[in-house]
């Protein structure tokens, strides 16, 4: 084949209907902040999970954290009639990501899961994703971080240690969705059914505030919480069209206090 | 013209020209050993130490990720773009004095380009993969992003580098041809193999000039494009001080702007440690002046209307950016920039100011630094005020970063002076075009008459 008619080719893969809107997967958060207590178990699991760095205190001193989910920290009012609220933040795997149309080597793309993906390899490092990122939540590895023996030992040997130079970011745990399709599809080519596959931080919520699952499917748990009316995202006037949905916290007003 | 005595003859710009090329003095070796010097030290060093510990080495951080080396490289684009483009409009709209400055200018352009390209270089994480960015066949059937406008950029980029390359060399074939004549030894070869045979018939004359008239028009709209191109690697984001219309012709007029501050940089070191005294004349400098101030009120007003969006936009996320740029963190250096880009080249309004050689060398190196400015704080306060409050943050350069800053004025200085020995930096052959025939009465010496011929 020429290299002409491959190209074609490809080319016609992209021009498919329904390439870009038709996943075989729609992997979707919610997260109830009424049942968020904040503790971050989250964060220590995604750490563990996905071999985060331990990037240190001079690291963080300056600004350059590696939490894949964060709790941000709000302070409303002042003492002594203050109030903390905070919300978990992670990679939003918006459908209309601005990060995957700015990536110059297609590093970040839209997989058949409807995820926004991340290819370690590819990267070559521009950030211009972490930019154009509206929710803060793509990391950059400024060094390349080591882990001291014995801590080695413990990587998890499914995901990647990212080197130097490369951007990274929340992949939903996409290691444990492509196990879990995988034992679907030697099951014989069923598919993943609801609760099959968690990622990190939501098998680890302690309140179940975190809910994973497949929002093509009716009867999942995380379909049925999308019609909730607290349900709303985060930064949605900039049509991004996150896959996480955060359940508003009821407020008890000062009134009926 | 006060200091020049004696008529111009056509055999003395020859003289000038051939003397500019093979008499060196040790001045001249002193700065190049100090230009290579500073490049080698302040540039390659530090680089080298960031490209083995990460971009860690600068001082990036989580909502800024992008810093000084992404403002260095705006600069130099910015930097590039008066030079060739100038010359373009200049040669279309047959002013005459561009002739005597147009060669050194384009090589602005394009030694400024190179400059900008290894700034990407050194911006981005993995330099060592950036042929990625390039479309060309693999086996992985890998492209780039063609919808991205960093990839953009790469083509925009090199498009203008070789557009401008092809230009001043074929703008010079004849003045290699000229040098070829009376040079020896290495330096009659090189020239023969740059001249390509010219030998001076009226059909490569005629050739010549149509393809020079060809390639100026198309630059033309390239350059202006290009800059357009650079802007929206930030106007296509979501960030809020940086998603705005307004950025294509920001853009276009702060390279424009910055670039002929240089070019005023550049004619003065020329004119007086090149002995170029006759050719570069104060008109230069009065024409030169005319365009900054007009550039400097365009910029003026489109920083006003930026101002003015921000506010009329009436929404928390443009309102807080606005707030952090005027009254911030980086505020002083907004204010520092209005007052060398908007306010001291108001300055030039007096001929006596746009005349006098000094003052002006003094105001352009001031209009760059305000434009370096700028385009730090386009990157600075914006990434450092975004949606989400949470990771609001403050960038502040590195030792390394202030380094390779330093090092790429190194790198410049290294190529502009290499190239004054290789180019004829004054075009001979258009210089001869300004001045009597022999023969005729003297009615004019060079480069005195202004405007269209």
């Amino acid at each position: 084949m020429s290299f002409i008619d491959q190209f074609a080719e490809q080319w016609q893969a992209y021009r498919k209907p329904g390439y870009y809107d038709k996943f075989d997967y729609a992997w979707t958060m919610t997260i109830d902040l009424d049942r968020c207590t904040g503790c971050e178990a989250c964060v220590t699991a995604c750490q563990a999970e996905n071999n985060l760095p331990i990037v240190g205190e001079e690291e963080i001193a300056k600004g350059r954290t590696m939490h894949w989910i964060r709790i941000e920290r709000y302070w409303e009012g002042e003492y002594p009639d203050i109030k903390l609220r905070f919300i978990p933040m992670l990679c939003q795997q918006c459908d209309a990501a601005p990060c995957e149309t700015v990536c110059p080597v297609s590093a970040t793309y839209h997989n058949q899961d409807g995820l926004n993906a991340q290819v370690y390899n590819r990267c070559i490092g521009t950030r211009a994703c972490a930019v154009y990122c509206p929710y803060e939540v793509r990391y950059f590895n400024y060094q390349t971080h080591h882990w001291d023996t014995p801590l080695d030992q413990q990587l998890n040997p499914d995901v990647t240690v990212r080197e130097k130079g490369v951007m990274e970011k929340c992949t939903f745990c996409i290691q444990r969705i492509r196990l879990a399709k995988d034992t679907a599809k030697d099951d014989g080519r069923r598919r993943v059914r609801d609760g099959e596959v968690q990622p990190a931080c939501v098998q680890t919520c302690p309140t179940e505030a975190l809910v994973f699952g497949d929002r093509q499917d009716p009867d999942s748990a995380v379909a049925k919480q999308l019609n909730d009316p607290r349900a709303y995202r985060v930064l949605e006037e900039l049509n991004t069209a996150p896959s996480v949905v955060y359940l508003k916290k009821v407020e008890v007003d000062a009134g009926a206090r | 013209m006060p200091d020049n005595p004696r008529k111009l003859q056509f055999a003395d710009v020859n003289d000038d020209v051939v003397r500019s090329l093979t008499q060196t003095g040790s001045a001249y070796y002193i700065t190049l050993t100090v230009a290579i010097t500073v490049t080698l030290v302040c540039f390659f060093f530090p680089w080298f130490y960031q490209l083995n510990y990460g971009i860690g080495a600068a001082g990036m951080n989580q909502p800024t990720v992008w810093g000084t080396y992404l403002a260095s490289f705006i600069f130099w684009i910015g930097l590039s773009h008066s030079g060739t483009l100038l010359s373009c409009v200049l040669h279309i709209t047959q002013s005459s004095w561009r002739k005597a400055m147009y060669r050194s200018a384009e090589a602005m352009t394009l030694f400024s380009l190179m400059v900008a390209g290894t700034m990407v270089m050194v911006h981005v994480g993995r330099p060592w993969f950036i042929h990625w960015t390039l479309p060309y066949p693999n086996q992985m059937g890998l492209w780039p992003n063609f919808r991205s406008p960093l990839m953009f950029d790469v083509m925009a980029i090199t498009t203008y580098l070789t557009g401008s390359s092809i230009f001043i060399y074929m703008g010079t074939i004849p003045d290699f041809a000229a040098v070829r004549d009376r040079t020896t030894g290495w330096r009659h070869h090189m020239y023969v193999m740059l001249s390509l045979g010219w030998r001076g018939t009226d059909t490569e004359w005629h050739r010549l000039g149509w393809a020079y008239t060809f390639l100026a028009v198309l630059i033309i709209p390239l350059a202006v494009s290009v800059h357009s191109i650079v802007s929206w690697d930030f106007a296509l984001s979501l960030v809020p001080a940086l998603h705005q219309t307004i950025f294509a012709p920001y853009f276009v007029v702060g390279a424009i702007y910055s670039g002929t501050a240089g070019i005023v940089t550049v004619m003065f070191v020329l004119r007086k440690y090149m002995n170029f005294e006759h050719y570069i004349t104060d008109l230069h400098f009065d024409n030169l002046g005319k365009l900054l101030i007009v550039l400097s009120l365009i910029w003026t007003y489109i920083n006003a209307l930026e101002l003015f969006t921000a506010w009329y936009s009436g929404t928390s996320t443009e309102y807080e950016a606005l707030k952090y740029k005027l009254f911030g963190y980086y505020a002083w250096l907004y204010w520092e920039m209005i007052l060398f880009c908007a306010v001291a080249p108001l300055l030039m309004i007096s001929k006596r100011f746009r005349t006098s050689f000094v003052p002006m060398l003094i105001l352009s190196i001031v209009i760059n630094i305000g434009m370096y400015t700028e385009r730090f704080l386009i990157v600075g306060t914006s990434l450092s005020r975004q949606y989400l409050p949470d990771s609001w943050g403050v960038y502040v350069p590195s030792s390394v970063e202030i380094s390779i800053m330093v090092g790429t004025l190194g790198m410049f200085s290294t190529l502009f002076l290499i190239f004054v020995k290789i180019f004829p930096s004054i075009s001979i052959y258009e210089i001869k075009e300004t001045m009597d025939q022999p023969g005729e009465a003297a009615t004019s010496t060079p480069g005195t008459e202004g405007g269209a011929d």
